[in-house]
């Protein structure tokens, strides 16, 4: 089967520091890949250069086995690649509609901003990831963080994404709103959808991923299916940076 | 004009589900326009008491909205710039560049260099189009200066002050340039005015725009099944509305052209004035503009994506960029608003003064500045709206004439505006702790 996306030795440094170091990752349709490591291990930044917020220093990427070039957000957008950002990436003076729909605002015929379609489109999204979302007309800095989660994650849906990143999607949300996300993204795998996670919680990963690539020190330490290997091995694996001896 | 919404700034708060209960909620007033209406009457009955009814005749209202029009056009851009999180402290200087430019277009290159004659009719706005062309570019040059090479625009329009203001000196040699084109000159106030007819007839349409845009409102919720406010309060609002732009007009045209002045002109059209014959000023063609400036800027902020992504920039820019927002193109965008729109403010500066004077425009980048605060535009960015600092400018004009009516000194109208400007921000600081909005 062809990979939906495959990243091939990508590297990138800030100002000496090497962030990602010669990493090669795939990802096929319907698949969860989970990225680990530590903090600064290099895991949002690979993902980034993913998203077009960063631009590799060397390497490629290639989705549908064609090689693309990603140099801004807007690029990622254009290949179907949507991310969920760990700041969420909301403008919190704006509500809901102006959130789910910036930058791909729909307009009326005449070029104006059409609020009511926006908003219409906003309730019947939400209606379908968070029934309990009703604060669609009040900034979003008025939401709890699993409502402000749910209009990031109804951002990516809407237009229909193929790819998904999703950077740290349960760090800030209560066990209730974690087994919503959680369900969620095995509903959007299910519609084939690929999706990069990144999170710190190994358990969680070895749940919901199929399989996980651990990274330190901008390196990739390897990349394992998760019925392959136990949780202490992940475990050693972020620790001490070397692959687990596998009984044989 | 279109009804308020419930919060202050964001351009796409529409509906509100139910339960409605106050009543503020129900009409979809904004509580923070409120309060500042309420101060602005507060202010005007203050001074019609101290002044002995001499401050709220139809005189020194018309005298009060040709004031306040220079600083307010400016303060609707200004709104742009602080809701990105920038400051312009040049406007005041680059309103004297774009008035030097169009002073000497329509004085001396335009008739020496063009050889159009004095009066020409092409003149003014031949004129008026370089100035606004001056305005634009220089604005989106220190756009650009902050946007792209990213020095602060604090420091990048500090800059500006002294350069724009002393570029100004050079264009016209350090020269007062005057008279300016007597058409040019209409846009200043007392010299450019409608007359009654005119002034009702715009009074009405504005009125009749407003009534359909409430309704068009109203029915587009409906179609999309959103809640509505009842009927009666629809109508109170369109009735309340109705009132003020009507009262404002009757008032201007109650303001009549003294005896002496339509002698005048009908001595300059060669005709004998008949026996008892009267006319009123009407709505200024500068308050006209104003209002122009006034609704294509609100809805540049709330139907536009340029202002969709001015508010979310101003909100999170990092949020803006990863949406894909040219945020830097954007501060080019806004800086060149701002100048545009300085360029505008020159032509009604320098039409009322009837000429161009070297200290044109001084202390404005201030006033603007306190306008648009007034007004609830929040240093922090994300938050403003072009209504309030409208509002602002009025408020701060009103505080001025007013205390120059009652005889206060000037050190002393100063030390209060300025104080004014601090309680200003520290009540709206404390409101939209109260109400959690912002």
């Amino acid at each position: 089967m062809q990979p939906l996306v495959e990243m091939r030795n990508i590297s990138i440094a800030f100002g000496g520091v090497q962030a990602v170091d010669d990493v090669s990752i795939d990802l096929y349709p319907g698949e969860v890949v989970g990225l680990l490591g530590h903090n600064g291990a290099g895991k949002s930044t690979l993902i980034k250069i993913l998203s077009g917020a960063y631009r590799a220093d060397s390497g490629e990427i290639l989705i549908d086995g064609e090689k693309v070039t990603i140099a801004s957000p807007r690029d990622a957008r254009a290949h179907n690649i949507e991310t969920i950002h760990q700041t969420l990436a909301l403008a919190d003076n704006l509500p809901a509609p102006a959130n789910l729909f910036l930058g791909r605002e729909l307009r009326t015929m005449f070029g104006f901003l059409d609020d009511s379609r926006m908003e219409s489109e906003t309730r019947k999204i939400m209606a379908r990831l968070n029934p309990n979302f009703k604060k669609v007309a009040d900034p979003v800095s008025a939401l709890s963080g699993g409502q402000r989660q749910s209009v990031a994650i109804a951002r990516a849906v809407y237009f229909n994404a193929r790819i998904l990143i999703m950077d740290e999607p349960t760090a800030a949300l209560g066990v209730h709103e974690t087994k919503m996300v959680a369900d969620l993204i095995m509903e959007l795998k299910a519609q084939g959808l690929g999706i990069f996670l990144i999170s710190h919680d190994t358990r969680e990963m070895m749940a919901l991923c199929d399989r996980v690539s651990v990274m330190k020190n901008g390196q990739l330490i390897g990349t394992e299916r998760v019925e392959d290997v136990t949780e202490d091995d992940i475990l050693s694996m972020i620790i001490m940076g070397k692959k687990a001896e596998k009984a044989a | 004009m279109s009804t308020q919404n419930t919060t202050t700034s964001t351009p796409a708060t529409k509906a509100r589900p139910a339960p409605r209960a106050k009543l503020t909620d129900t009409l979809e007033l904004d509580t923070r326009l409120m309060g500042m209406i309420g101060a602005f009457i507060l202010v005007m009955v203050v001074f019609n008491v101290l002044t002995d009814g001499r401050f709220l005749t139809p005189r020194n209202i018309f005298n009060l909205t040709i004031q306040t029009v220079s600083v307010a056009i400016m303060a609707t851009g200004m709104v742009f710039v602080i809701v990105t999180r920038h400051i312009d402290l040049s406007v005041g200087a680059l309103l004297a560049t774009c008035s030097a430019v169009m002073a000497m277009m329509q004085t001396a290159w335009l008739p020496q260099l063009l050889g159009l004659p004095l009066g020409h009719p092409l003149i003014p706005w031949l004129a008026i189009g370089a100035g606004i062309l001056t305005g634009g570019l220089i604005g989106a040059f220190q756009g650009y200066l902050s946007g792209y090479l990213m020095i602060p625009a604090f420091i990048v329009t500090l800059g500006g002050l002294l350069v724009w203001r002393n570029t100004a000196w050079y264009l016209t040699n350090g020269q007062t340039i005057g008279p300016l084109d007597s058409t040019f000159q209409m846009f200043g106030g007392i010299n450019g005015t409608l007359g009654e007819f005119w002034s009702w007839v715009i009074g009405i349409v504005a009125t009749l725009a407003a009534l359909v845009g409430l309704w068009a409102k109203r029915r587009d919720k409906t179609r999309h099944d959103f809640p509505v406010k009842p009927m009666w309060a629809e109508i109170t609002l369109g009735a309340i509305i109705a009132g003020v732009i009507l009262g404002f007009i009757a008032v201007l045209n109650s303001y009549q052209i003294p005896v002496a002045r339509l002698n005048r002109q009908f001595e300059a059209r060669g005709e004998v004035m008949p026996e008892g014959y009267s006319a009123a000023y009407g709505l200024p063609i500068s308050v006209l503009l104003l209002i122009v400036v006034a609704v294509v800027m609100t809805v540049v902020a709330r139907k536009t994506r340029l202002g969709r992504y001015i508010f979310a920039t101003g909100g999170n820019p990092q949020a803006a960029e990863l949406s894909g927002i040219n945020t830097r193109l954007l501060t080019v965008k806004v800086f060149a608003i701002m100048g545009a729109l300085c360029a505008i403010s020159a032509v009604v500066a320098s039409a009322r003064l009837t000429n161009h004077s070297n200290d044109i425009g001084t202390l404005d980048e201030l006033r603007v500045i306190a306008a648009a605060v007034i007004g609830g535009t929040a240093l922090a960015g994300g938050i403003g709206t072009i209504y309030g600092a409208i509002l602002g400018a009025l408020i701060m004009q009103s505080l001025q004439s007013g205390m120059a009516m009652v005889g206060v000194d000037a050190p002393l109208q100063n030390i209060v505006v300025g104080s004014v400007l601090v309680l200003a921000v520290l009540i709206d600081i404390i409101y939209r702790r109260r109400t959690g909005k912002g």
